[in-house]
């Protein structure tokens, strides 16, 4: 095998487990869109008196790392609490699973924020969350955070690529990356940070920029 | 591990026969002199004279004069030369405006967008829903600053062949030049630069069994095209550049060993592939024409499924193609081909081509049928789309 797959990611792909719905889930969660190549559904079933996962399940439509990486949660979430499922990272899961190539970070970080979307909506309809701030910069900042930069396997602020983040009142976001906007990656990134950005509860129209 | 690899990805690149290898071997061991003038020594007149002889074989496979040939190193370079070339000689006489479809290959569609970073113009043509360029909007698009029109002979993913006749005369009205990238259709498909009005033609060998590095470039007498690759004074002033009398040599050899019988036989091949997959796999659409198409192309969209997946599993079992999904390109970026044929993100990234050559038979495309069945049913069991449909 010629792929830059290890062993474990091959076996998770071949052979995923915890597939599937859980019909009334306590818990649920889609992330991604067919616009990214690739989606997540986690399903989530919570004991009440423990506050535990006591089962998991996920749906995948998307590449080999993708369909691995939701695998992978499933196994490292089922029994624990849901502050402990909420602090599995992304390094957890690929270190489960042997290592991921940098270049499809993107495709696997989904099912980790598919875990922690399931456990939230679950913590919404049992009134655990707080109230919805406004959008600032630094929430922004934090979206951001999640797009990776393809060529490092790092995301966008780490690797220093946000150049200027601007909000206006009317609820337009301006995001400017320093990058050649014929870059390899342009338009992919663009996609990646609109689909970041959008959904959060007040902001209206999202514009991405490039510096050349 | 599989027990065989079965190769499904022909336009990509295809295994060299070996007859082509024994006519390039004396031009590496015996012949390897440079081609020289009549006036040098034997083994440079020798290298001469089969150069001279392969681009006669290489110019009557298109109904050309020798003259009217130059190699280059392959289709890329040929693409960038009719691009480029045709844009310095008219760019500052003529006008800036060139004119390609949306669904060109890379070659041209990126020449293009580095002319427009130099101040030309491109008009990026629609294609409808089977990837056929409209002549009407063609004609709408030629102005008089339109310099070049660039269309693909058919198709590097779907297979759709453009009516390049009709093109040829359009452009042959309004006094444009056009180029046409015939790295697909070279040998498979009719193209005769006497009956069609086409000034420019892109060709290779690593499409028909020849070696990669050599290709080659029609460019009809009297056409205005700059000399790009500065250097010596090769192909007749127009390329630099020691000749690549092997790879020509070769490319010849390939050229003489397609038969219209191996061409009725892919399209048989292709046929089968096609109806097997449509009828046999629910929730699956056909990307190009029915048969308006290469006869080496079959490219299918699987809903609900993402290729790269699709490809692993295949790569697991043995078999080698190549999707327009997305998670495959090198720019993560879905087929524009796909999106270009008005094709959604899932389409894109469920798309699987199968292009096929001289080596494939019947029953290797029985196999993957066989094996594309069970793959993507287990692949749409995982998956979260498409579960209302069915």
């Amino acid at each position: 095998m010629k792929f830059p797959y290890s062993e474990t990611v091959l076996e998770h792909f071949r052979h995923p487990r915890n597939v599937g719905k859980i019909e009334d889930a306590d818990g649920k969660s889609m992330e991604g869109s067919p616009a990214c190549g690739d989606m997540v559904a986690v399903y989530i079933r919570v004991d009440s008196n423990t506050n535990t996962l006591s089962d998991i399940k996920f749906e995948s439509y998307g590449c080999a790392s993708n369909i691995a990486t939701g695998s992978i949660i499933t196994e490292l979430a089922k029994g624990k609490t849901l502050d402990e499922a909420k602090k599995i990272t992304w390094k957890e899961a690929s270190e489960a699973l042997g290592g991921l190539p940098k270049i499809k970070t993107h495709c696997s970080v989904l099912a980790i924020e598919g875990l922690r979307s399931a456990i939230q909506s679950y913590e919404e309809r049992h009134g655990l969350v707080k109230e919805r701030t406004p959008t600032t910069v630094e929430i922004v900042r934090k979206r951001l955070k999640k797009v990776m930069n393809p060529i490092t396997g790092l995301d966008l602020v780490r690797t220093n690529l946000v150049k200027d983040i601007k909000l206006r009142d009317d609820g337009n976001v301006r995001v400017v990356v320093d990058l050649p906007a014929n870059h390899q990656f342009a338009s992919a990134m663009r996609e990646e940070i609109m689909e970041k950005i959008e959904p959060l509860w007040d902001v209206k129209k999202v514009i991405v920029e490039f510096t050349e | 591990m599989p027990e065989r690899r079965i190769y499904l990805d022909n336009a990509a690149a295809t295994r060299l026969d070996e007859q082509v290898l024994e006519a390039m071997k004396p031009y590496f061991f015996d012949t390897y002199a440079v081609a020289t003038s009549e006036f040098a020594y034997t083994q440079g007149i020798e290298a001469r004279e089969a150069l001279d002889e392969a681009r006669g074989t290489l110019a009557k496979a298109l109904g050309a004069n020798p003259e009217e040939f130059i190699f280059t190193s392959g289709s890329t370079e040929s693409s960038n030369m009719a691009m480029k070339g045709v844009a310095l000689a008219l760019g500052k006489k003529k006008g800036k405006h060139i004119i390609v479809s949306k669904i060109e290959d890379f070659p041209v569609l990126h020449s293009a967008r580095a002319l427009e970073r130099q101040s030309f113009q491109i008009t990026y043509l629609d294609v409808d829903n089977e990837g056929f360029v409209n002549l009407d909007k063609l004609k709408d698009s030629i102005s008089d600053e339109t310099i070049l029109v660039s269309i693909q002979h058919a198709n590097q993913e779907i297979g759709t062949i453009q009516d390049i006749i009709s093109i040829g005369h359009v452009c042959r009205e309004k006094g444009v030049l056009f180029h046409t990238d015939a790295t697909h259709t070279f040998t498979r498909i009719p193209l005769d630069v006497e009956k069609i009005p086409v000034d420019l033609v892109t060709v290779s060998a690593h499409t028909i069994h020849g070696p990669k590095g050599i290709g080659g470039l029609y460019i009809r007498k009297g056409t205005q095209i700059a000399k790009w690759m500065d250097g010596g004074f090769q192909e007749f002033d127009l390329r630099a550049g020691l000749e690549n009398i092997a790879g020509a040599v070769g490319f010849a050899k390939a050229v003489e060993l397609v038969t219209p019988a191996e061409n009725e036989q892919l399209q048989a091949i292709r046929d089968h592939a096609i109806n097997r997959i449509l009828a046999e796999i629910p929730d699956t659409t056909l990307n190009g024409h029915r048969w308006k198409r290469l006869p080496q192309n079959v490219n299918i969209s699987f809903h609900f499924v993402e290729g790269e997946s699709i490809t692993l599993h295949l790569d697991m079992h043995g078999f080698a193609v190549s999707t327009g999904s997305a998670c495959f390109s090198r720019s993560l970026q879905g087929s524009h081909v796909i999106y270009g044929i008005g094709g959604d993100h899932e389409r894109a990234h469920g798309s699987i081509r199968i292009t096929l050559g001289r080596y494939n038979t019947m029953e290797e495309v029985d196999a993957v049928v066989q094996t594309l069945a069970e793959v993507v049913k287990e692949l749409r069991d995982i998956s979260p789309l498409g579960k209302e449909e069915r």
